[in-house]
């Protein structure tokens, strides 16, 4: 077992980071400097973590660097983190996330205030991904929040007062059931054992209940997760909460804390509550279905790329949803892979967007058209990302894809059946959004815009790198991953689930 | 005929003698010395008072640990854990809302000792409130609380708004305590005694075979408290009061009545009609219910801050009543958790709108966020980012966010209404949240609003800056560790003797 004290400095670093950028905000762009360096250390630190994950440790599952405070006995609250394959692929994507966007897509305006609040995100994120106790998880949770609302509101587009009002009013009601079902599950815990009142993972996870409450749990569970997946019906704030905040701000919601849904789902819904999947799976993924499709349709007609990117993400969130609740092993971990690989392709997609809107000063599909010609390395480096969104096998999306397509095949054939479609459409929408944007001719604004300079190339390459390395050799995560996903799917089967 | 005297327990009542001898003394100082005591004066003697009053719950802490919880003057007073936390909140929000009120006074002109004279009235009155094992002590409580805040409500003298405010105060309130001293005569007539405990005993030993003069009793005593805490829908007169009285003093009644009317209410609920939980909890449930879901939304059309708050207010008292709903040590530590937590953030966001208030007290106009027009609230962040980002802060706190009291304050409550089977009221009440966090964000965003005004910088004043910054500095050490409060506030819950 190791030290707690790795998971604790990933969490507190970008605090002291966030602090350090505001001291250092007299003097022009230290502060930028500090939160890039800052994010380099917290980088460091998770690939430490990467190297020193060990899943087998006796007695503690998969999990990792485990260790529990309490801070309040009556209110049952403690600090609790662990760490383990789902969490670290999730950890190793928010020390990316962070990282990238603050190095791809500068803030100029109030630059001090804007890199703190990027960093005290982060190290909410963090938390929520390193919780090991189900109320200190709904903390960090919550938390995420307030510093999201900020950029969205301080730092956005012209509607950006209403996206982040509607942002923040979706999140917190659906985080309002998600508390009360916290709560109760708490309370069953305690009634059943007579113990003290405790949120912790694994004692919670050891709680039986009647059918019935399960499946009000999960729904309860589910309605938060749904909101911030997004899964469809819930996810109408997010086309304008992505295209409203700033570009940084879009590829956290969208790369990172979008995964926090499909994650709670996952290590939450499913893993405490296996009672009521056989009830709820249906459901669900009859919704996460009609995501892909419905987000591919809208990816097709909606006139700007930032909503593009939000319709097409819906989509490859219900794949995500999908291969987390087929229950099968090669699914979830599919999808626990592509949590990983569609947080990586976003970040470069919203980059791209952002490169060309400040060439171009517009990103509406109409304005833009034969980019190719005078930006052929960006329109290179685009091409790879599409295709890596579309599922070329080689390329990271395929993988997740493929995966959760081949468990939903095993396990519930008419939904896989409907989700492949959603492979079509998504190759379809890509593609003609490719031919709109860089083929054709360059006319007017358009001939003139340059190629990507050096910076952006080489902000960009570790995005394409890594989407090749999952393509080729996705072993590297799935050996992190699957021994966890074989231990929650375990938990879970046992309980009465149809395989 | 001799009387007799029963025995007194001294250090019991000691915070109310405090309280009451330093009003009586500025009062006869006032009178005697011929000449208006400085406000200076005045504000150090209210203060010390506070003090004074915090060190004797020390002691009384002490003797609570000690030697347990005890009654004194036939029964009539208690000592115990939750009326020494209660008295010690009620004394932080004293010397709090005088420190805004002085500088508010200095600017507003209104020299003198009478506002801290009133305060101290009424502050007794509050305290008597918490330790009140008697219906009858509890009704003297509640008057001598109610008058010093219908004179404080009109003390801006220049002011229309605050006379009309005062008036509506005065009049339901009035009718308010006549509710309530009804309902102890029939509870009186049911039971045979106006003592709690009595009250309990005799409600735990007999079984009433009619028990309907018992029921109009204790709803005519809910009523009573509705109009005290503003459940809906006895809050009508609650807008109308925050609007019109002085913003020092909009802070002061919200904090010292809330925790002097809840203590109470506690003390009857749990104490005396503990056995007829069954009976009340569904009036109060739609209490709850009906005060979560109005405050809320009806604090999204406002346009008037204090306005706003008093709807904000109102949404607190549904879940301050969640604790008293559950009915248990869990929920009376829950409620006193919820008190602590939104004492110093209620005073300190009337602190920021008195100062922003200006000259007059009137610059309370947000409709700015509609697109109406600027007010006094948009772009503060821009001019004055610390006064703002307190606020804002204070704010979240009651909102609800993690990282601040308020949030543990509601997940104490929660709690307690879950453990007792309670997750349909517990979401009720939280989804409101989820509403009402609109009107607080949306306020936010008019401070950060980039639009450009011709308002120039308040100024702050140094004892309101020291509350502001009391209040925000509170709201977050023990936003990010409760653990110091939540266990006050459940050994204070557990002492609570029935």
């Amino acid at each position: 077992m190791h030290s707690s004290i790795w998971l604790s400095a990933l969490i507190l670093v970008p605090l002291l980071g966030a602090i350090g950028s505001m001291l250092a905000r007299k003097v022009p762009g230290r502060s930028y400097f500090v939160a890039v360096g800052t994010s380099v250390v917290e980088m460091a630190l998770a690939l430490v973590v990467w190297c020193t994950y060990n899943n087998h440790i006796t007695g503690a599952a998969t999990y990792d660097f485990a260790s529990r405070h309490v801070i309040s006995a009556p209110l049952g609250l403690a600090y609790d983190v662990a760490l383990d394959g789902i969490s670290l692929m999730m950890v190793m994507l928010t020390a990316i996330v962070v990282l990238l966007a603050l190095l791809g897509s500068r803030e100029r305006r109030s630059e001090p205030a804007f890199v703190s609040w990027m960093l005290v995100l982060t190290s909410f994120t963090m938390g929520s991904f390193l919780a090991h106790d189900v109320m200190e998880f709904f903390i960090f949770f919550e938390l995420t929040l307030i510093p999201c609302f900020l950029i969205i509101s301080q730092w956005g587009g012209k509607e950006r007062a209403n996206a982040a009002l509607k942002f923040f009013i979706y999140t917190f009601v659906g985080s309002a059931f998600l508390f009360v079902g916290i709560l109760y599950l708490g309370f069953a815990h305690q009634h059943q054992t007579g113990s003290d009142l405790t949120f912790a993972y694994g004692a919670l996870s050891t709680t039986t209940m009647s059918h019935t409450a399960a499946v009000w749990l999960f729904i309860s569970f589910a309605i938060a997760f749904a909101v911030k997946s997004p899964i469809w019906p819930l996810h109408t704030w997010s086309p304008l909460a992505y295209a409203e905040a700033p570009t940084a701000g879009s590829i956290e919601l969208s790369a990172l804390l979008a995964k926090l849904g499909s994650y709670g789902l996952l290590r939450f819904a499913v893993a405490l509550l296996p009672m009521s999947l056989a009830t709820v799976r249906p459901y669900l993924m009859t919704l996460a279905v009609i995501g892909i499709l419905y987000g591919a349709a809208l990816a097709c007609v909606t006139p700007d790329l930032k909503r593009l990117v939000a319709y097409s993400s819906l989509g490859q969130m219900g794949f995500i949803t999908l291969g987390i609740m087929t229950g099968s092993t090669i699914a979830t971990s599919g999808a626990v892979l592509m949590m990983f690989s569609h947080g990586i392709i976003t970040i470069g997609f919203f980059l791209v967007i952002d490169f060309i809107q400040k060439r171009r000063g517009s990103i509406l599909l109409k304005d833009i058209t034969g980019l190719q010609g005078p930006a052929p390395v960006l329109a290179a480096l685009f091409t790879v990302l599409m295709m890596a969104s579309v599922g070329l096998p080689g390329l990271a999306g395929f993988v997740g894809e493929f995966l959760i397509l081949l468990g939903t095949f095993g396990t519930h054939a008419w939904w896989g059946v409907f989700a492949s479609l959603g492979v079509i459409t998504a190759a379809l929408y890509l593609l003609w959004l490719y031919q709109r944007v860089f083929h054709g001719e360059a006319v007017g604004e358009n001939a003139e815009i340059t190629d990507a300079t050096n910076h952006e190339r080489l902000v960009l390459a570790p995005i394409v790198l890594l989407v090749v390395l999952i393509g080729v050799y996705p072993h590297i995560a799935l050996e992190k991953i699957t021994p966890s996903v074989q231990q929650i799917i375990e938990h879970v089967v046992p309980a009465g689930v149809n395989k | 005929m001799k009387i007799a005297i029963p025995t007194i327990h001294y250090l019991a009542i000691l915070p109310a003698i405090l309280l009451l001898a330093s009003s009586l003394g500025l009062l006869f100082a006032t009178a005697l010395m011929g000449k208006k005591i400085s406000t200076q004066v005045a504000s150090f003697v209210t203060v010390l008072t506070g003090a004074g009053v915090l060190v004797v719950t020390f002691l009384q802490w002490s003797q609570v640990a000690n030697h347990g919880a005890s009654t004194t003057i036939a029964n009539a007073i208690v000592l115990d854990g939750f009326s020494v936390v209660s008295t010690g909140i009620i004394a932080i929000g004293l010397i709090l809302s005088t420190f805004v009120a002085h500088d508010w006074s200095i600017r507003e002109k209104l020299t003198g000792a009478e506002f801290h004279m009133l305060a101290l009235a009424s502050t007794t009155g509050a305290v008597l409130m918490t330790q009140a094992n008697d219906l009858i002590v509890i009704f003297l409580g509640l008057e001598i609380l109610s008058i010093g805040l219908y004179v404080l409500v009109a003390f801006d003298r220049h002011r229309a708004k605050g006379q009309e405010a005062a008036l509506k105060y005065f009049l339901l309130g009035g009718f308010a305590s006549a509710l309530f001293i009804y309902g102890a005569a029939l509870v009186y007539g049911a039971t045979g005694t106006t003592n709690l405990s009595s009250i309990s005993y005799f409600l735990g030993s007999n079984l009433l075979l009619h028990p309907g003069l018992l029921y109009a009793g204790g709803g005519l005593l809910l009523v009573g408290f509705g109009f005290k805490v503003a459940a809906v829908p006895f809050h009508l007169w609650s807008p109308d009061v925050y609007e019109g009285a002085p913003s020092p003093v909009t802070g002061f009644m919200a904090s010292i009545v809330k925790v002097g009317a809840f203590a109470a209410l506690l003390r009857v609920m749990i104490s005396a009609l503990g056995t007829q939980l069954d009976t009340w909890r569904p009036i109060l449930w739609a209490f709850i219910a009906l005060s979560a879901v109005l405050g809320a939304s009806l604090g999204l059309i406002q346009r008037n801050v204090k306005r706003m708050l008093a709807y904000s207010s109102i949404n607190h008292t549904a879940f301050i009543l969640l604790g008293v709903w559950a009915g248990t040590a869990r929920g009376t530590g829950g409620a006193l958790f919820y008190l602590m937590a939104y004492v110093p953030a209620v005073i300190g966001s009337f602190a920021v709108v008195s100062v922003v208030g200006g000259l007059g007290d009137d610059n309370h106009d947000v409709s700015a966020y509609s697109g109406l027009g600027t007010s006094a609230y948009t772009g503060l962040a821009r001019r004055q980012p610390l006064l703002a980002g307190a606020f804002v802060i204070l704010l979240l706190s009651q909102l609800g966010a993690p990282g601040t009291t308020g949030f543990y304050a509601k997940f104490a409550v929660l709690e307690a209404a879950i453990e007792q089977n309670g997750p349909v009221i517990a979401l009720i009440a939280i989804v409101s949240a989820a509403i009402a966090a609109f009107f607080y964000l949306r306020w936010c965003l008019v401070l950060f609003s980039s639009e450009e005004t011709t308002t120039t910088r308040v100024g702050v004043p140094k004892s309101t800056a020291f509350v502001i910054i009391f209040s925000v500095v509170t709201t977050l050490a023990f936003g990010i560790w409760p653990g110091p409060l939540a266990s006050l506030a459940q050994h204070a819950g557990l002492l609570f003797t029935p």
